[in-house]
Formats: structure tokens, C-alpha cells, sequence
């Protein structure tokens, strides 16, 4: 599909060529030929103590696991989500995958393996520390965004550490966190989401192999974007990483995260957990673009995603807003949720879901408010096209003492064919009365006389739809830093591909 | 997987508590069916999903609290304007002597005790059918349990217009009554009828009503669900519409410390238009749930949900509707708005208001909101010189007003406003 983008003042040629490459089918799907390390496939003890021996783990952080693996044993999976898949083999998959050339750690971003640093140079991430993002106009120092790269189950590098750590941001992967801040890791891992909170946290819990670690100390406004880039590469191999941000008092961090996959015919198991704990005035922004591969037009591989992420609004006045494009995936299973515990927090969602052919999403968030005058706004867009299932799943629940707290939520499903489905399942709990609660949810088809104008000014059948859905979708582009939002843009179209005629 | 024991061991001590009656021709074989479905589904209890909000213990327990009678002659009639036909109930057993001759032109109406020795019976098709087809996808094992046991209720066979409405009268006199009725409403084509229900019925009711509405047939049904602040219900109402035709039911409830409504109804003709809608006023220990499943299963149907409830004292409002919508159901406009009113920190409201849509070509939507009285509203009031007490009753009664305008009927809508004008003036003293 051939997608025209508007040229706007102050974005050159460069940009939209680069946002022009995105179009076309899953561009992601190449794998990187590259000497793998296995954990033998399964898991059991031996494996949970064998990720943590390769992560060089203290005690302590290996008894954590290992008692998170025990509970996990002992649970079922959770049934309730309008999603079916073949039962999952948790045998049948490797935990553990490192490219051989990271066994000896890299002391810096100049010894990591070429390979390695050309796949991300080829998925548009350089892991180099210069300018990043092509064609955005914008003076040199606000463009930077330092990466943490993660490779299947290990980081492999991450930039703009030092410059950083001038600021007094932390921002390395969480293996090097669990070794290096371990009274940072031990205060906050597992307070936000619990070790025993749902199946797939417990087992993330178990096996976690890296993820991004960061801490903004307080007062500290950091001084560029924090983002991750995940990496799914080896076949029948699980991504089970662990994100743990903390901003402490008055701080603020924006963070990026981005996620990409072969093409395989099996499907592949994610399974992560986000933490953010968010202390008095501070405020986090969490930005994810998920681009998983989805799976053939038949349903065939893709990736199952299960992941939970949570953000405790921990002090007065913190704030945290979830912004995410669901785009890929085969499964998808998550819901971003916000504990406002503080009085006068806030916590925003903005989700725009998409799927198409027999993708499924079971997506949507929680709000939770227990401090007083608390603020929460759920803005959600699903779009389903092919045989695909999407469904909004959210809680807002007023506790009997958040007392003048506000929600407003709207969410709206759009159809595109007659074998797709749109679903809203929203839980509303009002225990008090000086809380004012309202949703809104409408459901509906892609609007014959928009589509009927675009085409009269001779665009074809597809380019109008994609320009209607990103009409539909515009609230929640505009939540986007901006080089997200260029790249959300165009995949809103490129998931929307063959979904015409 | 079997039966958790627990709903097993719940099942068996209500049954034998409440025994499947041992009589009737085609009815025995119904009963037997409805037992099957209840065995493979043991009664409700607070862990399944469907119960999330409301515990169903005081509704399954094998033998029912007491509820203390109250005098009706506190409080003014209901209906009483309205030349109607009066069927009536006392603690669940039909009274022949207090009841209206049971035969005016338009329409059959039989008591099912004698109804259900006959060999061959048009209720046969629908007695515990349309309860069972309303099984799936979600379990109501005290339907099932109602289509097993009860012994006594109505079969109306509508075949015209009949000139008044059918009246059926649910008197509470033991402080103990455990009442299961169940009633089946079929409307012809083109026949029209409208069912008025009042009363408490009894310490404890299980109401079932199961309304099939053939081609263009016309339902209308009106309840008032009151007095005896410590009763407990739980009702269904099971409805299939046909082409064109119309089904529209509105309730009202005030009191009573535990009441389920669930309506199941499913749209299986194109064109067809359904209304469910339900004011309700929860005061001091009161809960109050309605759920609502509306199946479109046809082309060009419409339906709406509208619930609101004026929640003090520690009551809560419940409301789980769904608007499902199958794949052929294009052109559907489905409406659904739940709305509740706190008057005060102590009282809750719990939403689940649910979307699920297989057809590309349709209009639904659904709104909820929860909050306090809109103090610029009442405070224009106040500066108008209305008093504050008065002020709040008006506020209250306009937010209600959206759910009973869904009545047709001006002179019912007059009755049902008066009445909940009466409830805010006693309660104010």
C-alpha cells in the first residue's frame, strides 16, 4: 500500500522518505544469522537458577525467583479474556537465548558484535550516540533518545549512560541494575506488581532474563528520552523481560518502548511486566509503539503477547499518562493500569488497538483511585478489520475515600468488513459521591460519506480508509511524541493492509 | 471438569427443600429438563463473574429469611385509575376468589397448575424453552431452578387486542413465603397486550416470565417492585421477538433489601424493537441489580437500555447489560445508558455495560456515568426560592424521568411519577 504523507512545514524530504519505507507488509519479519547460547528448553528450577547464575544475580534476587516459580506452579492460566489460542506448551519453548558473541560482556557499545549492531541499525534503531531520528527538525541536544537494546533474553547495550549519569539518571539494563543498585532493585521490584499478581507476572517473576532499569533521581528532569527496544530473534524462544522505572520526587522521564520479530510459523511467547513507581510531583510518560510480528493472514505464528504494567502513583501529585499502538501480536493481553494513590494524582491511557486478519486483542486499562481529587482519562480506539477480535477491557474504580476524583472515559470501536468483531467490557465502581464518573462507548463502520469524499478526490478505496482510521485514531497520535507518532501514523495503515475489497 | 462441590452440595439442599413437583402431562417432562440444566450448572454463589456485584447466597440458601409484612394500606394504589384485569397472587399461590374472571376477549389466560395435566399445550413450546435458549452464553441457574420447581403462574395466549390491561397482584401475607412463579406470554401476530405486575409477592419470590412476541405482536409490561423493606427477588424475563414486532418493559423499585432483574431477550426477527428500562430508588439496606443480555440476531432491529438509579444510605445499584450483536444483524441500533445518582458517601454503584458486535453496519453506543447531585442545578433552584428538601426532589425525579418516559402509556407514566413523588415525600417526612 502507498501511502502519501503530508508534508508540513519543518519536515524535509528525508523524513518522509523515511516514514514512506514503513509502508508496505510486516517490514520487520528477517531474522539476524547469528550464533545463538540456549538454556536447555523448558523450565523448571534449574533453569530459574540458571538465568540468574548467567545474569550474575545475588542470593537474595535467586530466591526471589525461585519462590516466584513455586507460586507460579501452583496457578492456571486466566481464562476470562476474549481471546482463544492453542494451549500453550510452557515446556515447549527456550527461556533463555544469548547471542554467543555477549557471553563476554562488552565493555562498550565499540565491542559489541557488528551483527548485533547491524540488526538495529536495520530495524531503524542505531545504537550509536548521535542525532537519532531522521529529518526532525529540532536543536542538536533535544534529539538525542539514549536505547537500551535488548536481544532476545540480553541487553546489549545501552547509550548515553554517561551523559546521564552526569544528570543523575540511571539507565541501564536491569541485570546490571540487580548487581549494581541492589538497594534500589530490592526496595521497588515486585512493589508495584507483586510476584503473585497474575499467571504471567509470576512466571515473568521466575525467568525474567533482562529488561530496562532506570531511575530519575529528585527534582531531576531528564535530559533526553529513555526508550527500549525489544527484540524477539530466536526461534521457539520467549521474551520475558523486566521494565522497574522509578521517578523520585518532582522528576520527570519520557519513555519509548518498541518491539519487533521474525516471521515465524510458530508462535512465539512474550511475557513482560512494567513497573513504574511515580513519587510526590513526579511525572513519567510511557509511550509503546507494538509492532510484534502478528501472525500470517491464516493465523498462522506471530506472537502471543501477556504482559503487565502498572504505574503507582505513589506521592501527591505524581502523574503518568500510558500512551500505546497496539499494532501486531497474534494474542494480545494488557492492560495498563494506574493506582492513583496519592491525592491529586493523575493517570492518563490513550490506546489506539488494532487488528487485522486473525489477529485478537484483549486490551484496555485500570484506574484505580484511592487518594483524593484524583484525575483519571481513558481515551481508547479499537479497529478491527479481517477475521480479527478486539476487545476493550478497562476498570475505573473510585475507592470510598477518593473523595472529588474525576474519570472520563470514552472508548470507540471501529469495523471494517463483516467478520471482524468489536467488543467494550468496562467494569464501573463508584463508591463514593462527590466522584463524578462518565464513559462513553459507540461502535460503528467506517463512515460511507467520508470515505465517499476522499474517494471523489481520487484517492483509492484504501488510501481513504487509511486516512479515515487515522482521523478516528487522532486523539491518541496526538498523545505521541512526535517520532512516535510519524511511525504510529503510517502502521496504522500498514496493519490495515489488504483489509479492503 | 464436574461441578465444584460446594455448587453441588448448594443445589441438592434447595432441592430438597424445594422439591420438583411430581404432576402434570408435558409440564413433568419440562421440569425434568429444567433439572437436567440446573444439576449441570448447581446454583450461583458469589465467585462466578456473573455474581461479581451481587452475592446470590440469601437467593440459593435452601430455606428464605423472613420479611416482615407491611401494612399496604400506608401507601396509595398503584394502577388503581386503570380499568385492568386482576389476577391475584398471595405469597405465590394464585387466589380465585380475589381475582377478575379470567376470560375477556382477545386473550386465554389458564393458571399453569391446571394448564400442565393437559395432554397437548401451546405452552408446551415455550415453558422452560425460552429460559433454556437464555442459558447460553451465560449460565442463570435460578431460572432453570424456577422452570423445575414452580407449581403456579400464568399461561396468557394473546390472539387480539383485549380492551385492558392483564393485572397481576403479588400480595405478601406470611413473613416466611418462599414464592416461585412462572409465567408464559405468547402474543400472536398482530395481537397487542399490555402486563402490569405490583406487590412484594413474598418474603422470598423467584420470578420467571418467559414472552415470545410473534410478527408484528406488541408487549408492553410495567412493574413496580416495592414495599416490605426486607424482601428479596430475584426475576427473569425471557423474550423472543419476532419480525416488526415490539417488546418494551419498564420497572420500577423502591425497597427491599435484595432484588436481581435480569431480562434476556433476543431480537430473531428483522425489524423488531425492544425497550428495557427501570427507575429505581435504593434507601438504607438496599440493593438493587438489573442485568440486562440483548441478543440481535436479526437485520434493522433497534433496542434501548435505560437504567437510573438514586442511590442513600448505603445502597447500591448493580447494573450488567450487554448489547450482543451476531453477524447478520447488520443495521442495528443499540442504545444503552446506565446512570446513577449519589446522595450520599455511604452509597455505591457498580457498572459492567457491555459491547459485543460481530456486524460491521451498526450504530451501537453505551454511556455511564456516577455522581452527586449537580450543585449549580441545585443551587438555581435554592435561588429561586424553592426549598432545598423540594429542590432535591425535583432534581431527582427529571434525572428519572429519561427511563420512565419509556413507558407508552401517559396514564401508567402518571401512576409510576406519583407514586415515586410519594416515596420522596414520605421519606422527607
Amino acid at each position: 500500500m502507498s501511502l502519501d504523507v503530508e508534508v508540513k512545514d519543518g519536515v524535509d524530504q528525508e523524513t518522509v522518505d523515511a516514514v514512506k519505507e514503513l509502508s508496505g507488509t510486516y517490514k520487520y519479519g528477517w531474522n539476524t544469522d547469528i550464533e545463538m547460547e540456549y538454556a536447555p528448553k523448558g523450565v523448571n528450577t534449574d533453569i530459574v537458577k540458571l538465568i540468574s547464575e548467567k545474569n550474575e544475580e545475588p542470593e537474595w534476587m535467586t530466591e526471589w525467583r525461585l519462590q516466584a516459580f513455586e507460586r507460579w506452579e501452583k496457578m492456571t492460566e486466566p481464562e476470562w479474556a476474549m481471546v482463544s489460542y492453542p494451549k500453550i506448551d510452557f515446556q515447549d519453548q527456550y527461556y533463555y537465548a544469548r547471542p554467543k558473541s555477549m557471553v563476554e560482556k562488552p565493555k562498550s557499545l565499540d565491542e559489541v558484535d557488528p551483527k548485533l549492531l547491524a540488526t538495529y541499525e536495520k530495524l531503524g534503531i542505531p545504537l550509536k550516540e548521535q542525532a537519532l531520528l531522521a529529518g526532525v527538525e529540532a536543536p542538536e541536544e533535544e534529539r538525542k533518545v539514549a536505547v537500551d537494546a535488548v536481544f532476545d533474553s540480553v541487553s546489549v547495550g545501552t547509550t548515553f549512560k554517561d551523559e546521564l549519569a552526569k544528570a543523575g539518571v540511571i539507565f541501564c539494563s536491569i541485570s546490571e541494575a540487580i548487581r549494581e543498585h541492589p538497594e534500589l532493585v530490592k526496595k521497588y521490584l515486585g512493589s508495584v506488581v507483586p510476584v503473585s499478581d497474575n499467571y504471567y507476572a509470576t512466571l515473568n517473576s521466575a525467568v525474567f532474563s533482562d529488561g530496562s532499569f532506570v531511575y530519575v533521581p529528585p527534582g531531576v528532569r531528564c535530559p533526553m528520552e529513555l526508550s527500549t527496544y525489544f527484540r524477539i530473534n530466536a526461534e521457539n524462544t520467549g521474551q520475558f523481560e523486566r521494565t522497574l522505572i522509578i521517578a523520585d520526587k518532582g522528576s520527570y522521564v519520557s519513555y519509548l518502548e518498541g518491539c519487533t520479530a521474525p516471521q515465524r510459523d510458530t508462535a512465539q511467547l512474550h511475557a513482560a511486566v512494567v513497573e513504574i513507581v511515580i513519587e510526590e510531583d513526579a511525572e513519567v510518560k510511557y509511550s509503546t509503539v507494538q509492532n510484534w510480528y502478528p501472525g500470517d493472514e491464516d493465523g498462522k505464528g506471530g506472537i502471543y503477547n501477556f504482559v503487565t504494567k502498572r504505574a503507582d502513583c505513589r506521592g501527591d501529585r505524581a502523574k503518568v499518562m500510558w500512551t500505546q499502538v497496539e499494532t501486531g501480536s497474534a494474542v494480545t493481553w494488557k492492560y495498563p493500569s494506574c493506582i492513583l494513590r496519592g491525592n491529586d494524582t493523575q493517570g492518563e491511557f490513550y490506546s489506539i488497538a488494532i487488528a487485522n486478519n486473525m489477529q485478537q486483542a484483549d486490551t484496555g486499562t485500570k484506574m484505580v483511585h484511592l487518594g483524593k481529587n484524583t484525575k483519571s482519562r481513558i481515551v481508547s480506539k479499537g479497529i478491527s478489520a479481517g477475521k480479527a477480535q478486539n476487545t476493550y477491557r478497562g476498570l475505573v474504580s473510585m475507592h470510598p475515600k477518593a473523595k472529588n476524583s474525576r474519570n472520563y472515559t470514552q472508548c470507540d470501536s471501529l469495523l471494517i468488513g463483516d467478520k471482524c468483531g468489536a467488543h467494550t467490557v468496562p467494569y464501573i465502581e463508584v463508591k463514593n459521591n462527590s466522584s463524578r464518573v462518565e464513559h462513553e462507548a459507540t461502535t460503528s463502520k467506517v463512515d460511507d460519506e467520508q470515505l465517499f469524499y476522499c474517494r471523489q478526490r481520487g484517492m483509492d478505496e484504501e488510501e481513504a480508509v487509511a486516512l479515515v482510521v487515522n482521523g478516528f485514531c487522532k486523539e491518541v497520535l496526538q498523545a505521541l511524541p512526535m517520532e512516535f507518532a510519524m511511525e504510529a501514523q503510517a502502521l496504522v495503515a500498514i496493519s490495515l493492509e489488504g483489509s479492503v475489497g | 471438569m464436574g461441578l465444584p462441590d460446594i455448587k453441588t452440595n448448594l443445589t441438592d439442599a434447595r432441592l430438597a427443600a424445594q422439591p420438583v413437583p411430581q404432576s402434570g402431562a408435558w409440564l413433568a417432562a419440562a421440569r425434568d429438563d429444567a433439572l437436567a440444566r440446573l444439576r449441570a450448572m448447581g446454583l450461583p454463589t458469589k465467585r462466578d463473574e456473573y455474581w461479581k456485584y451481587t452475592d446470590p447466597s440469601t437467593l440459593t440458601e435452601a430455606v428464605a429469611q423472613s420479611a416482615d409484612v407491611f401494612d399496604a394500606a400506608d401507601e396509595a394504589p398503584l394502577y388503581d385509575g386503570i380499568d385492568r384485569l386482576k389476577l391475584v397472587f398471595v405469597d405465590g399461590v394464585f387466589d380465585v376468589d380475589a381475582s377478575d374472571d379470567m376470560a375477556p376477549e382477545g386473550v386465554t389466560i389458564e393458571r399453569l397448575a391446571d394448564a400442565g395435566a393437559a395432554d397437548i399445550h401451546w405452552a408446551k413450546d415455550l415453558y422452560g424453552v425460552l429460559e433454556a435458549k437464555g442459558q447460553s452464553p451465560v449460565e442463570r441457574p435460578l431460572a432453570a431452578l424456577n422452570s423445575a420447581t414452580a407449581t403456579d403462574g400464568v399461561l396468557i395466549h394473546v390472539t387480539g387486542t383485549p380492551s385492558k390491561p392483564i393485572s397481576l397482584i403479588y400480595r405478601h401475607a406470611d413473613a416466611t413465603s418462599d414464592a416461585t412463579l412462572h409465567h408464559v406470554i405468547k402474543v400472536d401476530a398482530g395481537a397487542e397486550v399490555t402486563v402490569l405486575e405490583n406487590g412484594p409477592a413474598a418474603a422470598r419470590f423467584n420470578k420467571c416470565m418467559e414472552v415470545d412476541v410473534a410478527d408484528t405482536g406488541v408487549f408492553h409490561h410495567i412493574r413496580a417492585q416495592g414495599r416490605d423493606h426486607e424482601r428479596r427477588a430475584v426475576t427473569h424475563i425471557f423474550g423472543r421477538l419476532g419480525k416488526e414486532s415490539v417488546f418494551k418493559s419498564f420497572t420500577m423499585t423502591a425497597n427491599g433489601v435484595l432484588t436481581r432483574n435480569e431480562v434476556v431477550l433476543e431480537l430473531t426477527g428483522d425489524d423488531a424493537q425492544a425497550s428495557v428500562a427501570g427507575a429505581c430508588m435504593g434507601d438504607g439496606a438496599f440493593h438493587h441489580d438489573d442485568t440486562v443480555f440483548i441478543t440481535h440476531d436479526a437485520v434493522n432491529c433497534e433496542s434501548r437500555q435505560v437504567f437510573k438509579k438514586v442511590l442513600r444510605n448505603g445502597a447500591v445499584g448493580v447494573f450488567q447489560g450487554k448489547i450482543l450483536v451476531q453477524p447478520d444483524a447488520q443495521k442495528t441500533d443499540g442504545y444503552q445508558i446506565s446512570q446513577s445518582l449519589l446522595l450520599d458517601d455511604d452509597s455505591q454503584f457498580l457498572a459492567k455495560p457491555e459491547l459485543e458486535i460481530y456486524a460491521d453496519d451498526v450504530a451501537c453506543s453505551h454511556g455511564s456515568t456516577s455522581g452527586a447531585i449537580n450543585e449549580e442545578a441545585l443551587f438555581y433552584l435554592r435561588s429561586r426560592g424553592v426549598e432545598k428538601g423540594t429542590a432535591e426532589d425535583l432534581l431527582v425525579l427529571s434525572f428519572l424521568a429519561e427511563a420512565i418516559e419509556e413507558i407508552e402509556s401517559d396514564d401508567i407514566s402518571e401512576d409510576i411519577l406519583a407514586r415515586l413523588e410519594a416515596w420522596l415525600m414520605r421519606r422527607r417526612g
